[in-house]
């Protein structure tokens, strides 16, 4: 199966299971969980079900495209529920199986792992499933999500695409994977991981990029003063990946890091009441619906 | 009365392992409770427990409440009962405050006053409504370090829970909690079993088995050991099992089937500790030796399932650990290409702590520490020069990947980076030994110049710690203080080194931290409060070698700067609690403190004062033992201390005998006084005898 099929499949199973799928959000971040999809809808009363890929990207990661297994940008296969589903662990296995992979001929195992974004004030309780001993999903009971205790508690499952690949293929290398038929992983990515290594660590302006994380902390603040929580938000973005680009240039003194994420945690803190009180506002329209995609 | 069986399962998404044992335990140890606390009588009850399952059957419980009679105190007769000899208001109240009819009350006389008492029948009810309605509280009385809550719920658990169980007798309990009704249908094994009818408690085990779970903990892990010893014969292997490591995998499966892969062989020049570690840390596998101990490229896993497709789930495996070795590699090939003085200089960018500065700045302290420890006591030049060098690099593996990967590899990799440095080996081998102690029993650094830079390291985390307020209160010691000044004053015992005390190394370390500015507390205070933390410490060692309570006390409550010789003390005192005369000689000494504590401060004593012969010879006879004390104690010999004080019991019991202490002239009284006073102060620096217990 190739990675084209994979996420068609995973696309098709989460839908007929009653989520919205979604098209990649065009911000730069991390982690699929800083999705407005999921970090802003997870909160309050309404129900939210949706699926989406990410590709997620972590410059102190990169490698020049050199490294098998670590890559600047990866992609994320993640899926959200709210509220999370009595049978979720069955529906999830039902992906694997969609995949191609059959538990019986495999191990399979929920393994005790306790997710935490600090400088999203997010944190949940959950596991690594295992296949044969490799983490392929991130499995995630959300219980805070920017310094707000959730209710109703969202599922939260992030599929490792490459890693999920990688197995199914039998390939060493990511950049080896077929993403579909003809065209390899490398043939798409091999340049973008190679040119973001290099501007990350040994091109990137620091001084600008300082200024940068200002302005936007400054513009996210402004917006948020007039209850703009979705401009905000992407504005916060930017700030966490101008961070995260400082931290791969070694830029930032261990003393600052704590200051910088502490900026972060702030305006993240800030979006995430005003989302709620926003849709409070609005009488928490989903609400409304019955949550007809639950 | 009959009695039935009783079961309940607590149906989970999977709990993490290290929770698992003590989850069932919990619920045991609660259900026990609560069925004697509702006088419900049973025989005894067993716990089983999965990562999907936390489940308890109880035999012989009884079917019903045993009844009760209750008798409630009323008021005093006197005010029950009005003139006329009817019940008064107080009567009718309290009758209808117990529900009870007034002509029912009682009288009963209590300590000379008539009181009138409820007397109610309290008939038992039947088992299966009380746990109906009790267990829910119970469930939600578990309590666990983490919990969580999922969907809709407020219930907060260790995990979402799925379904539950409760059968007493073959009848089904529908219990309700966490929005579940208890029935009597549990889940096989996730993949391989299904749902299914248990019709009774004690079919409860061998339903399961049919559902491809083993639910007892014992049979899982024993079934694992078996597999391993199997395994072990049939390849000509040694499978060493880490039993934190057995007590994990056991937590992690419902029906265990051991498997075993390969690795690259090129992955053996890697050092054993990283292998093993990252074998076991990030894949919960057992390593494999060959008949000599050495490490074989082969791995163990233990799979949740049955012998099916054996052959592919070890090669997912195999190419999982592929990728985490060639990870390994990939950091020792790194670490190696670090120049040891790098990894020192970034030192100087990691906080050690917020308000102590970098562990670059923590370093320095140590090395000087070290080095005035070493000039006291008189180590070679040589030996300074090693000591100086792996004080300097103790920490620089702490900026290497492999330990920013696996924290518990530093030392190891200290000591194996070191030698591939071309570092002198008895410095790289110092680099290893200054982490022990590493926890209470570890093995204590065996040479002179590990335990060195180990009681600085230690020393200095303890005072720099107290230096800015952060101490241990009751049971929190998030920073390991208590563990640390504990192998610090181990070290000391251990090796017993008369040149310098604990009270120095202590005040050495302090001065240093105030020249460096990071003293934020009155040095007089927390130099005190430290002396006193350290001793506390001083106090298991000595209960290890198994000296009294009484003796310990007596000795700690005297000096206690060598803790060797604090030891030494108090096995010459367990010596002496056998012998004969012993009580007579703490006799002397007691009466000496008891009479001295009557004396007036700062009087000297003053021979022309005297007025009797054996007040001459007391005062002779302390001056005596008073410079063999002396001798005693500088050789640091317990025996020859105690037997300088102890001649004095003699001649003390003589002067009571001779000399009335208490003579009318103030002089003359005051100088006898000090005199006693002088003994006192003699014997304590051996220690309070006062504390001393005689049967």
């Amino acid at each position: 199966m190739n990675m084209q099929q994979m996420i068609l499949q995973l696309q098709s199973y989460w839908s007929s299971r009653g989520c919205v799928l979604a098209q990649p959000y065009d911000v730069e971040k991390g982690a699929g969980t800083m999705n407005p999809m999921t970090f802003l809808r997870s909160l309050g009363p309404e129900p939210w079900n949706v699926a989406y890929v990410e590709p997620s990207r972590r410059p102190a990661d990169g490698r020049y495209g050199e490294n098998p297994n670590r890559v600047y940008q990866h992609h994320q296969f993640q899926v959200i529920m709210k509220p999370s589903p009595d049978d979720i662990q069955e529906v999830y296995l039902g992906s694997l199986k969609a995949l191609g992979i059959n538990p019986l001929e495999h191990d399979i195992r929920f393994v005790e792992d306790n997710w935490e974004n600090p400088a999203m004030g997010a944190a949940g309780l959950g596991w690594e499933v295992w296949l044969d001993g490799m983490e392929v999903t991130q499995f995630t009971y959300f219980q805070q999500v920017g310094g707000l205790e959730v209710d109703p508690v969202s599922v939260e499952l992030t599929y490792g695409l490459e890693r999920i690949a990688s197995y199914i293929q039998d390939q060493e290398n990511i950049f080896d994977l077929i993403w579909v038929e003809g065209v390899r992983y490398g043939d798409i990515f091999k340049q973008p991981e190679y040119e973001h290594s290099k501007y990350s660590f040994e091109v990137s302006d620091p001084e600008k990029l300082f200024q940068w994380f200002d302005h936007y902390e400054e513009e996210a603040q402004r917006a948020l003063n007039e209850d703009l929580v979705f401009p905000a938000y992407d504005y916060t973005l930017k700030c966490s990946h101008t961070f995260n680009l400082l931290e791969a240039r070694g830029a930032i003194s261990v003393t600052e890091r704590t200051g910088y994420l502490g900026r972060v945690r702030h305006l993240a803190r800030r979006c995430a009441k005003t989302f709620v009180q926003e849709r409070e506002r609005l009488g928490f329209p989903m609400l409304k619906q019955g949550g007809d995609n639950s | 009365m009959t009695d039935r069986d009783l079961l309940l399962e607590i149906g989970c998404e999977e709990i993490p392992a290290r929770f698992v044992e003590g989850a069932a335990a919990q619920l045991s140890e609660k259900l026990s409770a609560w069925l004697k606390q509702n006088r419900i009588a049973f025989r005894f009850a067993r716990t089983y427990a999965t990562p999907r399952r936390l489940a308890i059957v109880v035999q012989g419980v009884a079917e019903k409440q045993t009844d009760m009679e209750e008798e409630v105190k009323g008021p005093p007769r006197r005010i029950a009962v009005s003139e006329d000899g009817g019940w008064t208001k107080a009567a009718e109240g309290f009758a209808r405050k117990q529900g009870i009819r007034v002509d029912d009350l009682q009288s009963k006389e209590l300590k000379g006053e008539t009181y009138i008492f409820a007397r109610k029948h309290h008939a038992g009810r039947p088992t299966v409504d009380l746990l109906r309605e009790g267990l829910p509280a119970l469930f939600e009385s578990l309590h666990f370090p983490k919990t969580m809550r999922w969907s809709s719920r407020r219930t907060r658990f260790i995990r979402p829970v799925r379904w539950m169980v409760c059968l007493f007798g073959e009848e089904t309990v529908p219990v309700e909690w966490a929005g579940i009704t208890a029935s009597n249908r549990t889940r096989g094994h996730r993949f391989l079993g299904e749902e299914t009818v248990v019709t009774a408690p004690d079919r409860y085990v061998d339903a399961l088995r049919d559902q491809w779970v083993v639910a007892d903990i014992e049979e899982r892990r024993s079934a694992i050991r078996k597999q391993l010893s199997q395994m072990e014969r049939e390849q000509g292997w040694r499978i060493p099992i880490d039993e934190g490591l057995l007590d994990e995998v056991t937590h992690l499966v419902e029906y265990p089937t051991a498997l075993y892969g390969s690795f690259d062989e090129s992955f053996l020049e890697l050092p054993a500790a990283v292998l093993i570690t990252t074998m076991r840390e990030h894949q919960r596998y057992f390593p494999v030796e060959g008949p000599d101990g050495e490490l074989l490229p082969y791995f163990v896993t233990v799979r949740n399932g049955d012998d099916t497709a054996l052959d592919q789930v070890a090669k997912g495996n195999e190419k999982v650990l592929d990728a985490r070795l060639a990870d390994a590699r990939f950091f020792y090939d790194e670490d190696l290409k670090l120049p040891i003085r790098k990894a020192v200089e970034k030192l100087d960018h990691v906080v050690y702590f917020e308000d102590l500065g970098t562990i670059g700045d923590q370093m320095r302290r140590i090395r000087s520490l070290v080095l005035q420890m070493a000039y006291r006591l008189g180590l070679e030049a040589g030996e300074v020069q090693q000591v100086l060098r792996a004080a300097e690099i103790a920490k620089f593996d702490l900026s290497t990947n492999m330990v920013d990967e696996f924290p518990e590899l530093s030392g190891v990799m200290g000591e194996e980076y070191a030698r591939k440095a071309g570092e002198d080996p008895v410095v790289a081998r110092t680099i290893l030994e200054h982490h022990y102690p590493r926890f209470s029993g570890d093995t204590l650094p065996p040479s002179t110049l590990g335990a060195l830079i180990s009681l600085a390291d230690k020393v200095d985390a303890v005072v720099s710690a107290f230096s800015i307020g952060i101490q241990p209160t009751g049971s929190q010691d998030p920073y390991g203080l208590r563990r640390r000044a504990a192998g610090a004053v181990q070290i000391l015992v251990e090796k017993g080194w008369t040149s310098i005390s604990l009270d120095d190394i202590i005040s050495i370390a302090l001065e240093r931290l105030d020249s460096d500015g990071w003293l934020k507390r009155p040095r007089e205070e927390v130099k005190k409060e430290l002396v006193s933390f350290f001793n506390m410490r001083l106090k298991p060692v000595l209960q290890e070698e198994g000296i009294r309570y009484d003796l310990i006390d007596a000795v700690l409550a005297s000096d206690t700067s060598f803790p060797r010789l604090v030891l030494e003390k108090a096995k010459v005192l367990s010596a002496q609690v056998e012998q004969e005369g012993f009580k007579h000689v703490v006799e002397g000494f007691s009466r000496a403190a008891n009479l001295a504590e009557k004396g007036k401060q700062g009087v000297q004593v003053n021979p022309d004062h005297f007025q009797e012969q054996a007040e001459q010879e007391l005062f002779n006879a302390v001056h005596t033992a008073a410079e063999a004390f002396q001798q005693g104690r500088s050789r640091h010999d317990a025996r020859r201390m105690y037997e300088a004080i102890s001649t004095l019991a003699p001649v003390i019991h003589d002067f009571f005998d001779r000399v009335l202490v208490m003579a009318d002239d103030e002089t003359v009284r005051h100088n006898r006084l000090a005199l006693l006073r002088r003994i006192d102060d003699l014997v304590s620096g051996f220690a309070a005898f006062k504390k001393i217990v005689f049967a």
